[in-house]
């Protein structure tokens, strides 16, 4: 049986996706039911469909001493580490516990395939990559979080999870374990995902990418628009911010079902949900807002509207945000996290963007269109390719399960 | 720094020398090992997944399948920790050739097998398991940070976790770059507590980084050429080689592993 977890501080947090940069363009888009969703201009042969891209990766520049780790997806991660003042935050924490007591947990699915997509596009006539992408760790999936170790200069245990598009919600599960452990006093966490042609391309393989702006739980979505987003947070015991909100609760699970497609009855997302609540010592009554995987596929839309119209009372609000975003996939984990954390820090429910017409699996639960209200306990759900599911729980500094 | 002790009660290894934990046994003692067959043989998988399933997959799950059926567990309740530095390389040279060619022709099937969790989604599905499971990477670090993160999990959750850290060798101009020279899987199952089952009890304390624990030959060669065959001083360790050794967690840290294998 489980028991209640100690809840963690986040004691900062930041996010960059098509919204904007940093947390306040994120929450000026939210609040103003503004998408940030685009035609597709990035693939490098034409495909019909939109996209949640970020503005000025491409005028991003690494620090010199970093030049090695130069690719879009370490540029969007460096983009985003530059905001909010997350750096001095981490530095802060490097100071207060020692390099090597801070841990580097970060999920993406796309890694920086992107530079190996390049590479291949742009091979020598013996077949070799350019001498400018000759460069391995940037080819591997641990290009991220070895650039973000060696650009903070942390030494703690340092790791990637790539699990799809509940990568960077699980690595809130890795930091809990560690810290509780006694490994680490500190984890950044987080996870980074950029637009490439593999995402573009192999979703539209799978006839899962929709021509137009995706619609999640409207009754006539068609297909996902795939965005790209980086976001972190740092994780510390409670009892060194006393207002910080709280990580208070995750859960995970396996589907056992296939490999692309949900559990027809949701069994492991509502096992991830089980497992959350009851870290949490939450019943769902007390959840205020849930941020839903909600990615505007026929399949993950009707499995998670039954999945939350069986469990919550009418007082828990619930939308996807994909239809401002996009799906971020890998790192739609810590973008969501950041939306669901800025929920209980503003009062702000956002309104389930682009579904005009409700699927009638929809209960009461969801929020249409923006909400003011006090959120203490917010959700938010990431589920992945081959069954991978997550739930992650935070609440007010001072809620009291 | 915390100290974390788990327990092995199965282990599974699969490389074109070696068809199990048992061969390496044999080799270590003398012996020549017969080579197994070409392609792993993954019985965990039904039929006509096996036939399907993309190489990497297969040489996780036969090493997943030994170590599990050595444990005598029920695969279903086992937590996963699958650990790759590159996953499928195969693939990732297919995509990136075709997305430079015939971006529209891609084939949907190897996309949804390209996912670094393909290898861990097709376990839990053969075994009906709903446990938590994850994907991992951490370059040449992937096996001591793949054991690290399990070992966190046996301990912080108090539950049995199946470990898998494999490597498909690479292929086309990716390969060049990853210098994977041949394919190398190993798997443990790993337990809170001492049991019937427990093969050896495994101390595991993070430090600063040192030079890796020596290997010989042929051991030290399958390590150079492929970097989740970082497990074989921990793997000839459990075979009675030696009760210490050194793994990479980090490029700064290692993890130091204290073996005391069952009488």
């Amino acid at each position: 049986m489980l028991h209640t977890m100690t809840p963690l501080a986040v004691t900062a947090y930041t996010a960059s996706s098509a919204l904007g940069h940093g947390l306040a363009a994120q929450l000026d888009a939210l609040g103003q039911a503004r998408s940030g969703l685009r035609p597709n201009n990035i693939s490098s042969a034409p495909l019909a469909c939109w996209i949640g891209r970020v503005d000025g990766v491409e005028d991003t520049t690494l620090p010199t001493s970093l030049a090695h780790w130069d690719c879009r997806n370490n540029r969007l991660a460096w983009l985003g580490l530059t905001q909010d003042g997350f750096l001095d935050r981490v530095h802060a924490a490097r100071e207060r516990h020692g390099a090597t007591r801070v841990a580097v947990l970060l999920g993406t699915s796309t890694a920086s395939i992107g530079a190996t997509e390049e590479a291949y596009r742009r091979l020598t006539p013996d077949g070799r990559f350019p001498d400018d992408l000759q460069r391995p760790p940037i080819h591997a999936p641990h290009s991220l979080a070895a650039f973000v170790a060696e650009a903070l200069a942390l030494e703690g245990p340092c790791l990637t999870v790539s699990t799809a598009c509940s990568s960077s919600a699980k690595v809130f599960a890795n930091a809990e374990r560690m810290i509780r452990l006694g490994l680490v006093d500190a984890a950044l966490v987080g996870g980074v995902d950029t637009l490439c042609d593999s995402v573009l391309f192999g979703f539209n393989s799978l006839e899962l990418v929709s021509s137009g702006p995706c619609r999640p739980f409207d009754a006539a979505r068609n297909g996902i628009s795939i965005g790209e987003a980086a976001g972190f947070a740092l994780l510390e015991r409670a009892d060194i911010a006393a207002d910080a909100p709280r990580l208070i609760g995750y859960g995970e699970a396996s589907d056992a079902h296939h490999m692309s497609t949900p559990h027809p009855q949701g069994l492991g997302a509502e096992m991830a949900l089980d497992d959350a609540l009851a870290r949490a010592g939450l019943n769902v009554a007390q959840v205020g807002y849930i941020n839903l995987h909600g990615t505007a596929s026929q399949k993950n839309d009707e499995v998670e509207a039954a999945l939350v119209a069986r469990r919550f009372p009418a007082t828990t609000r619930a939308s996807s945000t994909k239809g401002f975003t996009g799906h971020t996939l890998g790192a739609a984990g810590i973008l969501e996290a950041a939306i669901a954390l800025q929920a209980i820090e503003h009062g702000l429910v956002p309104g389930n963007l682009g579904a005009d017409t409700p699927d009638p699996a929809c209960g009461p639960q969801f929020a249409w269109r923006n909400e003011q209200a006090r959120i203490d306990v917010a959700l938010s759900n990431s589920f992945g390719f081959g069954g991978n599911n997550a739930c992650l729980a935070f609440a007010r500094a001072g809620f009291d399960a | 720094m915390s100290r974390l002790t788990v327990h092995v009660e199965g282990v599974g290894l699969w490389s074109p020398q070696l068809a199990d934990f048992t061969a390496l046994r044999e080799l270590l003692a003398g012996g020549a090992p017969a080579a197994p067959a070409a392609r792993p043989a993954a019985a965990t998988l039904p039929p006509n997944e096996r036939r399907r399933a993309p190489e990497s997959v297969l040489l996780a799950v036969e090493a997943a399948g030994q170590a599990v059926a050595m444990s005598g567990r029920d695969a279903a309740s086992l937590a996963c920790v699958f650990a790759s530095s590159h996953g499928d390389q195969p693939i990732t040279d297919y995509m990136c050739a075709t997305l430079a060619q015939a971006p529209a022709e891609l084939s949907p099937t190897r996309f949804h097998n390209s996912v670094h969790n393909a290898a861990v989604g097709y376990w839990t599905i053969a075994t009906g398991c709903h446990a938590p499971s994850t994907a991992i990477a951490a370059q040449r670090a992937s096996f001591g940070a793949g054991l690290l993160e399990a070992s966190s999990l046996v301990v912080a959750e108090q539950r049995p976790v199946l470990l898998v850290c494999s490597d498909t060798a690479g292929r086309g101009p990716l390969g060049e770059l990853t210098a994977c020279t041949q394919p190398f899987g190993c798997a443990l199952v790993l337990a809170p507590a001492a049991g019937a089952a427990t093969l050896a009890r495994l101390d595991l304390q993070l430090a600063p980084a040192q030079a890796e624990t020596v290997l010989s030959e042929p051991l030290a060669g399958w390590r150079r050429g492929n970097p989740s065959a970082a497990a074989l001083p921990l793997l000839a360790g459990l075979a009675g080689e030696g009760e210490f050794c050194r793994l990479s967690a980090t490029p700064t840290l290692d993890l130091h592993v204290a073996m005391e294998t069952a009488a």
